[in-house]
């Protein structure tokens, strides 16, 4: 299993669900935890359920990532409170966290993925 | 510095004014933004309302850390890690400042550093630094305020959703700015700014 792990946060849970089960095809021994939606399914984020899925990812190191503003900043609020090493990646948000999935599946290190990383970089 | 009692009072005035402005609120996030803005902030002081009622602080700087927790769990949109920010911000430096003007700019602080703003970019930031600037000169009024909260109308929006707009943004005002004014006009109205 990978030493890193993987966490997705979105606005809309149907969202957050549909990209962790791309990422999970394409990284089954990779730890993936995802938040998406208000804590009653509404469009936006919630504390809680980021905070769950911080909490629930195997791994202690973790690259995160979101799909705009209040998933980014929530996120931030819940980094700030935990143990966990986790970075906040401002990539692309399907192609980043697919790209990071699919190198560390394969193996590749920590600053191997930073570099494929790093062209993606949009926010 | 404040009391819990005071604290209290403040924030309660403050959840009477999110309340009555809920509808216009989200009315004014509709033009420029995802429209949620009014019941979103709804949520989370319904929320804090509960906590507060519930808790039995010491003094205010804990009142405004439960606020702070409610606010952040319940909004669910941008205005919660903001909020959130702001107030968790204000209750740490309570506890070391006895100058209301620095419990302000923490909070100011803190949320620059969380959304990234600056002035003049017609954000809550455009309401929060002109309360810090007149506290601090112990000039602070409700109508410094509601001015604070008009000038953003001609600002154009370059953080947050309303910056997809671009100059369509110029001629509202910004959401977060206004309930952001409530939360300052609310203090001066319970008269705890020179406390």
């Amino acid at each position: 299993m990978s030493d890193i792990g993987i966490i997705i946060s979105s606005h809309v849970a149907d969202l957050a669900h549909g990209v962790y089960r791309m990422l999970k095809e394409a990284a089954p021994e990779v730890s993936i935890t995802y938040a998406g939606g208000t804590d009653d399914d509404d469009i936006g984020s919630s504390f809680e359920k980021i905070q769950a899925a911080i909490e629930a990812n195997e791994s202690s190191h973790c690259l995160a990532f979101y799909d705009l503003g209040s998933a980014k900043m929530t996120m931030e609020m819940a980094i700030d409170m935990s143990d966990k090493k986790i970075e906040l990646m401002d990539v692309s948000f399907i192609e980043g966290a697919y790209t990071a999935a699919s190198l560390l599946s394969g193996g590749a290190t920590y600053n191997n993925v930073m570099e494929q990383l790093a062209p993606l970089n949009i926010k | 510095m404040l009391t819990a009692e005071q604290t209290n009072r403040w924030l309660e005035r403050f959840a009477e004014k999110i309340e009555a402005n809920k509808d216009y609120l989200s009315e004014l996030d509709g033009i420029i933004g995802d429209g949620d803005h009014g019941n979103n902030m709804a949520r989370g002081i319904e929320e804090m309302r509960k906590k507060l009622q519930a808790a039995d602080p010491a003094n205010g700087s804990e009142v405004l850390k439960n606020a702070s927790v409610a606010l952040l769990s319940k909004i669910g949109g941008a205005a919660g890690p903001l909020y959130g920010t702001a107030l968790l911000e204000m209750s740490k430096q309570m506890t070391e400042a006895d100058d209301l003007s620095a419990v302000v700019k923490a909070g100011l602080d803190g949320v620059q550093k969380r959304g990234k703003a600056e002035e003049g970019e017609k954000t809550m930031v455009d309401v929060f630094a002109p309360v810090y600037r007149e506290l601090e000169a112990g000039n602070l009024t409700v109508e410094a305020v509601e001015d604070a909260v008009e000038a953003t109308r001609e600002l154009k929006a370059t953080k947050g959703r309303a910056s997809y707009l671009g100059e369509r943004s110029i001629g509202e005002l910004d959401p977060g700015a206004v309930s952001i004014g409530y939360l300052f006009i609310s203090l001066i109205e319970e008269g705890l700014t020179d406390v």
